[in-house]
């Protein structure tokens, strides 16, 4: 794996309504990698994925993405840099108005030139991919299970064959055989378009099986960054506490890609 | 990156092979469509070959473009062949190829007079069913208050003082500002018409009756109704989306009890006050204008007053404002609770409340006025 960040945040200090959230967070996203990222509730990790997607204003540092200064980047590279990247919201932020179809195809629309032939069948092809019958096309979000829900969030997040995909809490609120359902899909899309995942999760399973490396944000700043293994051996009270906890199981990753 | 193109056709005997380069991804998509419709559409050979060995980016659009060829090939029962596929694109390429596609014709649209037709006769129908509602609504109104009455100390009092404030307090500016508005124009309409036949002073009768009868009454309830109805219908609307009556519900209270008898109780307190402000406002518009429009002194236009209108006068617009103001209040909240899970229909939803409210009110005033004629008020 080619060792070419996609992501590169530098120095980054986030406040938030006078509290300091994020004090000095350095962290990579590198090409083709599934980084799971964790940290307490509350510690801030929302608010670095929404910086990084710039839905929160920052005070300092610096966010590089496919290396470009999201600071220094004009209203034509934003766009072309939002075209290359997808993202899944914990809720699934699915257009309520519009039907499946429609929601997968809006991106589509929007930044693509293409016949609405074209369009129908991608559109199918991505909802195919990411497991679901063509029939849900005409439906409508409301119609649809939670668990359906994030698939067609997923479809739509993937309609641009996006370079980095986030994700925030995949899993939550899915049972363990759809959860684990879940993170096989994500790796198997992965491999097949060999895109960045940045995967903001608690899921302990999802750790172990699916991600390449794993980022612990503490104290507003990266207290751990690196495989299963270095957080296995880390002697940081929280990552201890975290990976060795009642809840944490071992599962090697490789079993699982099998 | 180069845009991708497709090279047709070098025939070797029978087979066709046609070449693809270049960037096979979503940004070129839409002109390499053309391009494969075109390189195929002429092929006659009865099998093909697409190579790709030259193609230097492939993602999903790409990877369905070319599939999309080969099953159109192998439909009209030719051979088609994948040459040159390199292998980390060879997962992308059984993901697209197992796809079915199948998606199900739409249903077909119904003739567009039948479509009229039958959204004419379910709208009556919802007429009837939305009539039930109310009905209903105010059926479990009345049992919440007799539950209420049983038990006082089970009533949300400071609920209903918060409401209170929402819906009454916060209102007073505007509702005060319109009416002395509405008083002001009608004096000035009435005089500038009733000066050709020397008129004048029936002006102060005329807004006297008009405003303590019919507009000052009226005019709070529109702006109630769209005011404090809205934003019930919003927020239950929103307690609903989010499970929180449900929530209520099945910890055994009664949502009616804990959240729509305050608020309709709000209501049937502050809109009275309301009407008696904005009454009084739309007088004192009406004076001033008279004054300085019409030149009627302010002691001419009070003695004129205490002749026009009498307590009757005043009472019939009053008695009105609590009825109406139930009615804007179960509107609201029957409308709010049939919010479904989408943002559109909190939207729609908001909108009938608004329109259906302000709608009663009306129907309900003529109702008034009729009963009121009959009894000589």
């Amino acid at each position: 794996m080619a060792k070419d960040p996609i992501i590169e945040v530098r120095g980054l200090v986030v406040d938030l309504k006078g509290n300091r959230i994020l004090n000095g967070v350095n962290l990579d996203v590198y090409r083709g990698e599934i980084l799971g990222f964790v940290g307490a509730s509350g510690a801030g990790k929302s608010v670095l994925t929404r910086t990084i997607l710039g839905l929160l204003p920052k005070q300092q540092g610096r966010i590089d993405v496919f290396g470009v200064n999201i600071d220094e980047a004009g209203e034509m590279q934003r766009q072309e840099i939002e075209r290359r990247w997808g993202i899944l919201f914990q809720q699934g932020a699915l257009f309520s108005s519009l039907t499946v179809g429609e929601n997968v195809e809006f991106p589509i629309r929007e930044y693509l030139e293409l016949s609405d032939r074209l369009m129908t069948e991608m559109a199918i092809t991505k909802l195919e991919m990411v497991g679901l019958e063509p029939d849900v096309y005409r439906k409508f979000p409301s119609e649809l299970s939670g668990g359906m829900v994030k698939r067609v969030a997923l479809a739509r997040a993937l309609a641009l064959d996006p370079e980095i995909l986030f994700l925030d809490e995949p899993t939550s609120g899915l049972d363990p055989i759809s959860a684990g359902d879940f993170d096989q899909l994500i790796l198997t899309l992965q491999q097949v378009s060999s895109m960045a995942v940045f995967m903001v999760t608690h899921d302990l399973d999802s750790l172990h099986t699916i991600c390449d490396r794993i980022a612990v944000l503490g104290d507003g700043k990266i207290i751990e960054a690196g495989t299963i293994a270095t957080m296995l051996a880390s002697q940081h009270p929280w990552v201890k506490a975290y990976f060795h906890g009642v809840r944490a199981r071992a599962g090697p990753k490789t079993a699982a890609r099998n | 990156m180069t845009a991708g193109i497709l090279l047709s056709s070098q025939t070797r005997g029978d087979w066709v092979e046609l070449s693809a380069a270049g960037s096979w991804t979503a940004e070129y998509a839409g002109a390499i469509e053309p391009q494969v419709e075109a390189a195929t559409r002429d092929v006659t050979a009865r099998s093909i070959a697409i190579n790709i060995t030259r193609v230097d980016y492939l993602d999903t659009y790409g990877a369905w473009l070319i599939e999309r060829t080969m099953r159109l090939w192998k439909s009209q029962g030719r051979e088609a062949r994948l040459v040159g596929l390199r292998e980390d694109y060879r997962g992308l390429f059984e993901k697209v190829h197992g796809g079915t596609q199948t998606l199900s014709p739409a249903p077909p649209r119904p003739n567009s007079i039948i479509a009229t037709l039958e959204s004419v006769g379910r709208t009556m129908a919802s007429v009837g069913a939305d009539l039930a509602l109310l009905a209903q609504m105010l059926g479990s109104l009345l049992v919440a208050i007799k539950r209420v009455a049983s038990r006082p100390t089970s009533f949300r009092f400071t609920s209903m003082v918060h409401q209170l404030e929402r819906v009454g307090w916060r209102a007073v500016p505007i509702i005060l500002l319109i009416t002395v508005l509405i008083g002001a124009i009608l004096a000035q309409q009435g005089i500038f018409h009733f000066r050709k036949f020397g008129a004048d002073i029936y002006v102060v009768d005329m807004v006297g009756v008009l405003v303590l009868r019919e507009v000052g009454v009226l005019i709070v309830c529109i702006m109630v109704a769209g005011r404090s109805g809205s934003s019930y219908t919003a927020e239950l609307g929103a307690m609903r989306m989010r499970e929180e009556i449900d929530a209520l519900r099945t910890m055994g209270f009664d949502p009616v009890e804990v959240l729509i008898l305050p608020r309709i109780l709000a209501l049937v307190i502050a809109v009275p006050i309301l009407t008696f402000l904005g009454s009084m406002a739309a007088l004192y518009g009406g004076g001033l204008v008279s004054w300085l429009y019409g030149g009627i002194q302010p002691e001419v236009f009070l003695a004129r007053l205490r002749e026009a209108v009498t307590g009757t006068t005043f009472e019939v617009g009053i008695i009105k404002a609590p009825f109406m103001a139930l009615v804007i209040g179960i509107v609201a909240c029957v409308e709010g609770l049939q919010v479904q899970g989408s943002a559109e229909s909190l939207g729609e939803k908001t909108t009938n409340s608004v329109v259906k409210s302000i709608f009663l009110v009306i129907v309900l005033d003529g109702a008034f006025a009729m009963f009121f004629a009959s009894i000589g008020m």
